[in-house]
Formats: C-alpha cells, structure tokens, sequence
C-alpha cells in the first residue's frame, strides 16, 4: 500500500489561510472592543447585591440606576430620566434567574441571583423604552416589561 | 457489515426518538404560531408554551441527537472496525438510555419541568427530570465504552494500517462527549438532584451556569460530529468520487478533540464573576475552532468537485450541475448536501455570535434561534433524518418508498428553515427575545407592551415553521410506507454503509493516535477554565433557593 508521507501544497495553503481568516475577524473585534469601546462586562463582585430598587443622581447628567428583577417585574420602573443622561446600570434579582435588555440600547444583562451585573447606557434620544425580560422565568414571563422614560 | 445481533438494537435506537420527535416538532409548529400571535393562549391542547418549549429542546436536541449518535456509531463501529461493538454493553446503554429518556418524559409531560433543557437553577423541576436526564447521558457513555475493547483489538490486530476514517470521526464525537458531559453531570448530580430533593437548601447559581456552558457549546460538536462523518466518508460516494483529503478528514477530528470545550464563556459575556480578559480568550478561541469547519469546507467543495468531474462537469461553477441534486436512485445526496448549504449561514452567524462586542446585540434575542435552526436545526436535522431512514430501511433489507419525495424532503425543509431564520433573524435584531409566548404580550394588539415592529418577522417566521412541520410529516410518511415494505434477508445480509476512498491518501503520523491531542484538549481547558472556575467559587455567592 503506497500513501503519501506529505502533504500536498495546496492543502497547506487552505490551513493558513483559514488561520489567516480567523485572525483577521479577532483583529476587528480587538479594534471594536479597544477603539470603539463595543465590548463586554467585567467583574463587578465588589458591589453587593441590594433588594431595593433605586434611582441616584450621581452629578449632573450621571444616574445611577439599581434595579431589582423579581417574578415578573423590574423595580424601579418607569424610570424617568433626562435626555442625554448617561446611566449606570446595576442589575440584581430577588428569586431566580431574568434577564434585562433594554430595547434600543445595548443594554442587555442577565439578573443572577445574589450577584449584580452591570450595564452603561447613554440616552440620547427622548421617548419609551421598553425593558424586556428575555430569559425564560416561569408562566409570566412575557409579561415582564418595565419601562425607561426619556423626558425631552 | 454491520453485526446482525445490533440490528434491533439500532432500529429502537433511531425509531424511539423519532417517534417522541413527532411531538417536538409538533411544538415546534405550535410555538411559531403562539409567537406570531395566532395562537393567544398560555397552552394549547392541554400543553403549555413553555412546557411544549421545554420538550421541543429536550427531545430534538437531546434526547433524538444522542440517540442518533449512539446508532450511527454502532453501525459504523460495526462495519468498519470488524464488528466491534461489545453486544452486552451496547444492550445495557440502550436499557439506561430508554429508562431515562422514560423517566424525564414523566415530569415534562405532566408539566413539573417547566425548566427548559439549559436547567435554569435556580428554577426547580421535579427531580425525576434530572434523574432521567443523568440516565440517558450515563446510557450514552456505556454504549461508547461498548466499542473500546473492539477499537484496541482492531489497532493489535492491524498494526500497519490507519484506523478507518469513519470510526476515527465517530470516536472523535465520544471524546469530546465524555469530557464535556463530566462537569455538566457534577452540576445536575452534586448540586441539583439534592436541592430538587430538598436535601440542601440552594444552589450557587454563577457555578451551575459555569458548568453547564462548559458543556452546551461542546455540545453542538457533538451534534455536528456524526454529520461530518457523513460528510467525509459518505457523500463524496454518493457524489460519485472520491474523499479529496483523507489527512484533513483526521486532521478536522482531531482539532475538535483538542477545541470543542474551552470556550463556553461566550455563552457567558455578561456573567459578573468573569473578568473580560477570559471571556475574551474564550471569544479567540471560539474562533479557532472556526479553522477545522473551514478546512471541512474546502475539503468537501473538492470531493463534491471531483465526484462531479467524473460525472462529466466541467468549468469553474457548471459541474455544480453533474451532482445528484435530485437522482432518486441516490435520495440520500441532498439530505447531506444541503444541509452543508444552510451550515455557510449556521456557521457564519455562530462566529458573529461569538464576537464579544456583538453579545449586546444578539444575547437571548430570537437572533439565536435564527441561527442554531441553521446548525441543529440544519446540517444535524437533516443527516439524522436521512441516515435514519437508510439505516431503518436497510438494515431490514428494504428498499425506500416512494425516494423522489424522500428527495423533496431536505429541499422543503431547506426552504422552511431559511424563511424561518430570515423572520427570526429580523426580529432579533429588533430586540425580540427568544424564548417566550409572544401572542399573550408583545404580539397582542391590545396588550400595553404591543410591538406593531416585531410583527413582520414572527409572521415570517411562522411560515417557514409551518414548511419545516411539513417537510418532516413528509418524511414520516416515507419513513413509515419504507418500513411497511417487504423485507429481504438477502439485500439485509449485504447492506453496508457507503465508503468512500481518498484522493490524496497521505499519512501524517501526527493523526494516527488520539492520545496527544486529547493530551492538548485538557491542558486546554485547564488554561481557560481553572482561572474562571476560581474567579466564580471566590465570589463566595450564597446559595439560591429559587
């Protein structure tokens, strides 16, 4: 039985540049995550997970806002805010797993419960958002709706 | 050939779960018409959404994807390593496997398992469905034990020969099955089972997630696997040619062993007790395991060419037209090559998935769905169903009935999948979530929370799932009319699995042994997960009741 030992050129060159490929896609998203700021949450383990809902004016413009999601609400909601403001989101939960995505944002979390996630979102343009709880949490869950009002 | 002793194990093994797929697709159906508002309701003939959501994942995604793989690795360790699966252990899996799959049925279709195939501790389910579940999954490991002894005396007793490409793929979806299973059962057994049972009060809810996402991605691998070994040992015969690269074949395997684990965290971008710098590797290396499907699809482009070549193609695109599209004498071809098809759009909206920055866009959208209906739901789906009704047929020595609609089926459902992920895709990236009963809020016109905007897309949608139900009652009547066919001892004694031989037949010893590349797999994983696993257990989170 005759097999070859090497392997052909043109197979070698479809390894590089598959690598070349997968290289060029991490770059991007290197570039969007360092220059354009597109990227993920960190660690937030030092913020201790809180059961009430509350809005704080940390300076002009600046909120911070600390909601609670629990079987099938989000405190505080509606949440009134100015147009511009930037906010501060801290997310926890009282029961079991939610999630918080805040429609029109990139806001968009997951309620752990006994830890607390963190969001930034800038609200630039007036109006309703609608906050979505997008993770499956019993009977109710499509009614779990909160409400962001942007005042103009 | 394939021990005759297996062949009524393998027919329950395929028959079962695609007797209990019936209902997943029949909720499947039902869930696009509950999302699109045309269903307004919290169940429907007696099921819930959720429930039927529940069962629609735990049978197609588990419960039919293992089983499958199971029969499919029996036959092909059969036939290709001289009849090596060991008969008692292959019995034994099947007995676990069907008293689990029995067990969790009970807790789902009474609705005590509310609880989604993904668990969602700290939501309890009733604890027979995690018990079920633990059995099914210790069923599969001893039928893959069951091919062990048969694999070593196979390697004695041909020192000088490469183990065959097939059983070389079909192990490689049984190793990355039995490393990605192991956290996965510590999590249902160590802290689920004992809560559920009301043994402990809680569950550190940041671990089991950790946990279970060190298996859910490598489980997509273990879906797609069996598919690949279609792939590359049977549809270069089916396209009249020959496997273009037996090397890269291995070489796919191999890296699938080492990659398939390590990067469950991009299932976990917003998780708060992982730092960005190792989701960020998990990201990276999500997108070297990208390579492997890359080289495949080279490799397969160049089989189908030179099948098509032989068949008289020529030019740079036209021999496209010299494959056997719809050759009902070769019905299997399509189930095989489109699945390939609809896995370019799989494939590339799972690395966009994966791109870090992106999770914000896409994270729990309906974008999600859109897009692992184009992998599970593609290339996986389809080479179950048409390796099933070979091996249903076959194996008792029948011939398919009525083969050009089994030709229409993977066409039917080709065009239902992409009209569904295009209206689901849409919606997605409009903010719609994925898993929840829509027509009672969001697609209700007199509900608060209405979205006139999220219309379209679940209207799209519930279309191209109605197609899909269609093109599977269409294989059932084929599958059915086939098995009420007269049988054949003959053409049942003779009936083998197609085999296709290489083009370039090179041998790298760097692919002939599983050994260093497992080896790679866990110094892997023990790089990108010991330092997550520490960062999650000295949060020092309380336990969750739920």
């Amino acid at each position: 039985m005759e097999i070859a030992q090497k392997v052909p050129n043109v197979e070698k060159r479809v390894m590089v540049a598959a690598l070349l490929f997968a290289a060029a896609m991490l770059a991007l998203i290197a570039y969007a995550a360092v220059r354009l700021g597109i990227t993920v949450p960190g660690c937030v383990t030092e913020v201790k997970p809180f059961s009430k809902g509350e809005l704080i004016q940390v300076a002009p413009g600046r909120y911070e806002a600390h909601v609670v999601a629990k079987t099938f609400s989000f405190k505080p909601s509606p949440l009134k805010i100015p147009k511009g403001a930037v906010v501060d989101f801290y997310l926890t939960t009282t029961d079991i797993v939610h999630g918080f995505y805040i429609d029109g944002t990139d806001v968009n979390l997951m309620a752990i419960p006994n830890a607390v996630t963190y969001g930034q979102a800038h609200f630039e343009k007036p109006g309703k958002y609608q906050v979505i709880c997008h993770e499956f949490c019993g009977l109710g869950h499509q009614d779990m709706v909160g409400t962001i009002e942007v005042t103009p | 050939m394939i021990q005759k002793e297996l062949r009524p194990l393998i027919l329950v093994e395929l028959l079962l779960p695609l007797l209990l797929t019936l209902f997943g697709v029949f909720h499947g159906v039902l869930q696009v018409l509950y999302r699109a508002g045309i269903i307004q309701d919290v169940s429907f003939l007696g099921i819930g959404y959720y429930q039927g959501l529940t069962a629609h994942g735990v049978i197609n995604a588990v419960v039919l994807t293992t089983f499958f793989a199971v029969a499919f690795g029996h036959a092909v360790i059969s036939q290709y390593l001289d009849r090596g699966v060991a008969v008692a252990g292959a019995w034994l899996g099947l007995v676990l496997m069907v008293l689990g799959t029995l067990v969790a049925a009970f807790p789902i279709f009474t609705g005590k398992a509310n609880v989604l195939y993904t668990f969602y501790a700290p939501m309890k389910a009733h604890p027979l469905f995690y018990i079920g579940v633990v059995l099914l999954v210790v069923g599969s490991w001893v039928s893959f034990w069951s091919w062990i002894p048969g694999y070593l005396r196979w390697r004695k007793s041909h020192p000088e020969r490469k183990t065959p490409l097939a059983a070389v793929g079909i192990f490689a979806t049984f190793i990355v099955w039995q490393i990605c299973t192991l956290p996965v059962a510590y999590e249902v057994i160590v802290q689920l089972i004992p809560w559920s049972l009301g043994w402990v009060p809680g569950v550190n809810v940041a671990l089991s997630r950790l946990l279970f996402w060190f298996f859910g991605h490598a489980l997509v691998y273990f879906w797609l696997l069996p598919a690949y070994v279609m792939y590359y040992t049977i549809m270069p015969r089916l396209a009249g040619g020959k496997l273009y690269s037996d090397f890269y074949g291995r070489l796919a395997f191999m890296a699938f062993i080492v990659l398939s684990a390590p990067l469950g965290l991009h299932h976990q971008f917003t998780e708060p007790a992982i730092s960005s710098g190792y989701k960020a590797l998990h990201t990276a290396l999500t997108f070297l395991v990208a390579v492997p499907s890359m080289i495949t699809a080279f490799t397969l482009a160049a089989s189908l060419e030179h099948g098509a070549r032989q068949n008289g193609g020529t030019g740079l695109f036209a021999w496209w037209g010299r494959l056997p599209h719809f050759d009902a004498q070769r019905w299997l071809f399509p189930y095989l090559f489109l699945g390939l098809v609809i896995f370019i759009l799989g494939g590339v909206t799972g690395l966009i998935n994966a791109s870090y920055g992106m999770a914000g866009l896409v994270h729990n959208t309906s974008w999600i769905p859109a897009h692992f209906h184009l992998t599970v739901g593609g290339p996986v789906f389809l080479a179950i169903l048409g390796m099933s009704l070979y091996l249903c047929a076959g194996l008792g020595g029948r011939s398919v009935a009525w083969p050009r609609l089994a030709v229409a089926v993977p066409y039917l459902w080709t065009i239902g999948t992409f009209t569904f992920s295009a209206g689901l895709f849409y919606g997605g990236l409009h903010g719609v979530p994925r898993r929840t009963n829509l027509g009672m809020s969001f697609l209700d016109p007199t509900s608060d929370a209405f979205r006139p905007d999220w219309v379209i897309g679940e209207r799209v949608g519930a279309v191209g799932g109605c197609l899909m139900g269609l093109a599977v009652a269409l294989f059932f009547l084929v599958l059915v009319r086939s098995l009420l066919g007269a049988p054949s001892a003959q053409a049942s004694d003779s009936f083998a699995l197609p085999d296709s031989a290489a083009y370039h037949d090179e041998d790298p010893g760097v692919v002939r042994n599983f050994r260093p590349w497992v080896t790679a797999g866990v110094v892997a994983i023990l790089i990108s997960y010991i330092p997550p696993l520490w960062q999650v257990v000295s949060a020092g989170y309380p336990l969750a009741s739920g």
